[in-house]
């Protein structure tokens, strides 16, 4: 069913610090084997191991530059990207096969990979890059929120959360009810100021990004000048033994 | 986004054939024009929509797509389109053989095709993600042409003409709208990441394309875009102009070549938002 469920109580979802994620691609890399050895179809590449690889992931991590206005030290930002799990998400509504859908006990949004026709669509009303079709299955991909971690007696307690969140080595992803204000993920993003990407295009994200904290100011030292003029010793030898030579270019 | 030949066939021709049935069911020809009339535009559709299911990667699970009309344009289009054909065929056949057929039927016809082509634009223009395509002008030029095309095979020349400019209107307000629509959406690297101050892309996330990047973040369809806009006018508006006089067909011909230009056009030159996860807007 493609229409939106009415807004659950609980909503999971990630908190990502992007003060913290240092680009190692760990959480990729697990989200990858978790779901290509999961319970449903394998998350399949093409060519893996030839001159030109491709396949589908359901987690990606892009590195920013950020040059801070008021002058300060630019930064490099890592910054995680995979689905946010919208309250009102436009990949649901405009899915004709009733494949895409948001749970409503929880506001996870799921594909069922047994009615997807792989048009597309949704990929395309998904402003976040969040869905990627299988090449090999035809079906779409996301991220799952590890749906299939969560509650797996198999699992110890300790794995019953998502891959990428067990296995970031920095703990720079929260998991956990950002629909509980007294959550610790809800404190967190009360605490560091947590915001939505692409706020104005309606999709009421539940996954919060943390922002970075501002870098120190360098020292003022002029970095190329050299700091001592009164060399002594050999080297004030040297250093005037050599201003004394004709210079070639 | 990337110009998919099974959607800018598909969507040309069902215009086409769509706004051809929707004036045949109003001016009713009789007999052997009717069949003439009828018979081309249901082969048009027809086509046009058997060339959408290669845009599909599990077309089996078609069936599907008939059941979410309360939420999805496309489920909508996929229920319309049915029905609109199965329409506008019954009173065709009507008229053909018995010369006559309601009048409400006629208008239910043509007013279904009219639906089907709207909810096939409303696909487009109601993806936020898309700047260009979030916008009136989409469904009203796709309306448009499909009425000025049908009616250079079914309405008498003057109605047509007066048609053919009216789309070429909305069409030159759809591409005036689209040249700034990304600017004015404001959204940027700094937005995509809510990050503040300059944000620029430092090093993607992948060295090879993939699924996001070829169908929403190419560029590639947008070398020849100026060409691509003159030849869809001559083609599309001044061509049929000139020969609808002389010969509808090869206008039609001709204002289709043109539509094909223009929807190529509509799908190379849409940016997607998530370009700019990828340092490109
Ligand atoms: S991030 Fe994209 S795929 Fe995920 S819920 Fe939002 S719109 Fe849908
Ligand atoms: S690709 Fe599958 S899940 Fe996405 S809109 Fe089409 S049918 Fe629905
Ligand atoms: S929650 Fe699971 S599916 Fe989603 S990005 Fe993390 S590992 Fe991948």
């Amino acid at each position: 069913m493609t229409t939106l469920p009415p807004p659950s109580p609980v909503k999971l979802g990630l908190v990502i610090d992007l003060d913290t994620c240092v680009g190692c691609q760990a959480c990729v890399t697990a989200c990858k084997a978790w779901n290509t050895g999961g319970t449903g179809a394998p998350l399949a590449d093409l060519d893996p191991w030839g001159a030109s690889p491709e396949g589908a992931f359901l987690n990606r991590v892009h590195t920013f530059e950020r040059l801070p206005e008021d002058g300060g030290p630019p930064q490099i930002v890592h910054f995680p990207r995979s689905c946010l799990h919208c309250e009102d998400a436009p990949c649901v509504t405009v899915c004709p096969t009733g494949a895409s859908w948001k749970r409503a006990a929880d506001g996870i949004v799921l594909v069922d990979e047994d009615r997807c026709m792989g048009c597309g669509l949704c990929a395309w009303a998904c402003p976040y890059g969040a869905r990627e079709m299988d090449p090999v299955a035809g079906v779409m991909k996301k991220c799952t929120l590890c749906a299939d971690r969560l509650d797996d007696p198999a699992l110890e307690p300790a794995d019953r959360i998502p891959a990428c969140v067990r296995t970031c080595p920095t703990g720079a992803r929260h998991f956990g009810d950002l629909g509980d204000p007294e959550s610790p993920v809800s404190q967190l993003v009360a605490e560091r100021g947590g915001r939505d990407l692409l706020p104005d295009l309606g999709t009421r994200p539940v996954n919060k990004y943390l922002p970075p904290r501002t870098r120190d100011r360098a020292p003022g030292a002029p970095a190329l000048d050299p700091v001592a003029t009164d060399a002594r010793g050999f080297l004030g030898w040297l250093d005037r033994a050599l201003s004394t030579l004709p210079r070639l270019g | 986004m990337h110009p998919a030949p099974s959607l800018i066939l598909f969507s040309s021709l069902s215009g086409l054939g769509l706004g051809l049935l929707a004036w045949a069911s109003l001016l009713r020809p009789e007999g052997g024009a009717a069949l003439l009339a009828f018979g081309l535009g249901l082969a048009l559709a027809a086509a046009g929509l058997g060339a959408s299911v290669f845009h599909l990667r599990r077309p089996a699970r078609a069936r599907f797509a008939f059941s979410q009309w309360r939420s999805s344009w496309l489920s909508r289009e996929a229920v319309l389109a049915p029905l609109a054909l199965g329409t506008a065929a019954l009173h065709g056949l009507l008229l053909a053989l018995r010369g006559e057929s309601p009048l409400a039927l006629g208008l239910l016809a043509a007013l279904l095709c009219a639906l089907t082509v709207l909810s096939t634009a409303m696909i487009y223009a109601t993806i936020r993600a898309v700047p260009r395509w979030h916008h009136w002008s989409v469904p009203a030029h796709f309306l448009a042409l499909a009425a000025a095309g049908g009616a250079l095979l079914a309405a008498p020349a003057p109605l047509a003409a007066a048609l053919l400019i009216g789309a070429g209107v909305l069409v030159a307000l759809h591409w005036h709208h689209g040249r700034t629509a990304f600017a004015r959406a404001g959204q940027s690297a700094a937005t995509a990441t809510a990050l503040e101050g300059r944000v620029r892309l430092f090093a993607p996330p992948h060295t090879g394309p993939n699924y996001v990047t070829r169908e929403m973040a190419g560029q590639v369809g947008r070398a020849r875009a100026g060409q691509l806009r003159l030849l869809a006018l001559a083609l599309g508006l001044l061509l049929p102009l000139a020969l609808l006089w002389l010969s509808p067909p090869l206008a039609a011909l001709s204002h289709l070549a043109g539509v094909l230009c223009a929807r190529w056009l509509f799908f190379a030159e849409a940016e997607h938002v998530v370009s700019l996860y990828y340092g490109r807007p």
